[in-house]
């Protein structure tokens, strides 16, 4: 019982050590930890310098994943402030989960999808119904994932117009070679050319600004819009500065650098 | 059980004294912090629950594409492996030991590194990946990428023990064996093979071990679709955001055939050790 005591003690001289190590030097520095979709990559990157810019002190660390990966994680403890879903039902997902500060989350960006292809066009894809041509190699997003979600959304609805045709959907999905865990290693396997085309976020073509990619637009009845949600995570440790990352996303300033980085625009984009 | 197993892998069984006491002690929060998350892995699944998994296709397509592939890239290395590992062991090479470092690196590579080093060497566009297109063998997104990478992250492994198990082998009873008119090739058939079996067979499955656990190299090399490229530890970190139980079944399967498979190569290679 001593002995236990004894060694509770020394453990607990341990950890104020640490914290006393860490006190002085960091002194009021604070870091503010972001979970969000891979998409949001760039944008939230730029977002989070212009953040450290006007908060000296603040560090802000990013985890970009899939919105679904994120979800598991923070729904299992993660340790997070501010959460950017690329859709509702991971959000959802993480506010059974209770981890969601209530009221703080909201939209705060559209995207759309697009079809982006290696720059030499190996299978002379021209239009979005060549997607369906047979031998046609496609990457989409797994399922799992809320492109791969909007991706199958997409499918079903174009199924259900005319010029397409019932067949469509199981056409395309025949040519799939690659169910992707997150949006961005789509876009990497075009870039680097190993499969004919892939199904990613405008934003993602747009924000590339790669020049070995085309893109291939998608006709506006057809394509869906995706809605990214953020909230501010109930055991965040650091609330007041969550909140002000938070109403940066929201604030004229924040929307324009998703813009700039591709967000929010609208059908056909050549 | 893991402790009474842990317990009898030492060699030397010396009369206990009480340093070995304090030592077993003071082995045990590393050994309870090993055992604790396999142990909550399978207190987190039934056993009703597990078998109801185990018949959905998806689960079954892993399990069957896991042990194809992992069969095939053992067989490879067994065949590719063995020579490099005689040559080596018998100094055939000049520069043994960059060749050795060579040989460890896909041991410590990070698996990203591993999955991008073969796209730009075998992917559509990589170094060699144009040759294998015109002839028209498609790697990219196929079994063959799968196998490909497990060959090359799981390869050291057996390399690494045929060569210590060649090495042991006093070359006087090749040569005398070669002085008798006994040709390379059978001096190679009944002598070496059969005096570093054990080597031989510990290393392979440390291997297939080794194949079968891999993951992130696959993933950005050879892409993931259920049946041709899902292997059991691309279905887990799938599942794990659709479908928990499935990801913990699958998990518990890959722990079961990995712990088989160490078990093996370790009473193997013990054997060699207690016979000579």
């Amino acid at each position: 019982m001593k002995g236990k005591i004894r060694i509770f003690l020394l453990f607990l001289a341990f950890s104020s050590a640490c914290v006393g190590a860490n006190n002085p030097r960091n002194n009021r520095d604070e870091t503010l930890t972001i979970f969000a979709a891979a998409s949001l990559s760039e944008a939230f990157t730029e977002i989070a310098k212009e953040f450290e810019a006007s908060n000296p002190g603040t560090e802000v660390a990013i985890n970009f994943a899939g919105s679904q990966q994120l979800a598991q994680q923070i729904s299992h403890g993660a340790s997070t402030d501010i959460f950017g879903s690329a859709d509702s039902q991971q959000m959802e997902n993480v506010i059974i989960s209770g981890q969601v500060e209530a009221g703080t989350d909201q939209p705060f960006i559209h995207n759309q999808l697009a079809v982006v292809l290696p720059g030499d066009n190996p299978a002379d894809i021209l239009k979005f119904n060549d997607l369906a041509m047979p031998g046609v190699k496609l990457i989409m997003a797994d399922a799992a994932v809320p492109v791969g979600r909007y991706s199958q959304e997409m499918l079903d609805l174009a199924g259900k117009q005319p010029g397409y045709g019932p067949q469509f959907k199981a056409n395309v999905l025949e040519n799939v070679v690659s169910y992707e865990e997150n949006v961005r290693a789509v876009l990497t396997k075009i870039i680097l050319g190993e499969a004919d085309a892939g199904i990613v976020y405008l934003s993602d073509f747009i924000g590339a600004r790669e020049d070995n990619i085309k893109m291939v637009s998608i006709p506006e009845e057809v394509n869906v819009t995706a809605s990214y949600y953020i909230a501010r995570l109930k055991d965040s440790p650091n609330k007041d500065r969550g909140m002000d990352f938070l109403e940066l996303v929201l604030s004229p300033r924040g929307q324009d650098i998703l813009k700039h980085h591709g967000f929010n625009h609208r059908g056909e984009h050549e | 059980m893991n402790n009474q197993e842990m317990r009898g892998s030492p060699p030397a069984p010396t009369p206990p004294t009480r340093l070995s006491g304090i030592w077993r002690i003071l082995s045990l929060p590393m050994l309870i912090f090993l055992s604790i998350p396999i142990l909550a892995l399978f207190l987190r699944i039934s056993p009703p629950n597990l078998l109801e998994n185990l018949r959905q296709p998806d689960v079954l397509q892993a399990i069957g594409l896991s042990l194809v592939t992992t069969l095939i890239s053992t067989a490879i290395i067994i065949l590719g492996g063995t020579p490099l590992a005689y040559s080596q062991a018998r100094g055939q090479f000049r520069f043994n030991r960059i060749i050795d470092t060579l040989i460890d690196l896909p041991l410590v590579l990070p698996p990203a590194v591993a999955g991008v080093a073969l796209l730009m060497a075998f992917g559509r566009r990589g170094l060699l990946g144009g040759i294998f297109d015109d002839l028209g063998i498609h790697i990219a997104f196929t079994p063959l990428a799968v196998i490909i990478v497990q060959v090359f992250v799981a390869a050291p492994f057996y390399i690494k023990s045929a060569t210590l198990g060649f090495s042991n082998i006093d070359q006087e009873l090749e040569q005398s064996a070669a002085l008798d008119g006994a040709s390379s090739p059978q001096i190679f058939r009944f002598l070496t093979i059969p005096l570093s079996w054990s080597a031989l067979l510990g290393g392979a499955m440390m291997s297939w071990a080794r194949a079968l656990g891999e993951f992130g190299a696959t993933i950005i090399f050879a892409g993931n679709f259920p049946g041709r490229t899902q292997t059991m530890p691309l279905a887990i970190y799938i599942g794990f955001e659709l479908d928990l139980d499935i990801a913990l079944t699958l998990s518990v399967i890959l722990i079961l055939l990995s712990f088989l498979a160490l078990f093996i190569a370790r009473n193997i290679l013990n054997r060699d050790w207690m016979g000579s």
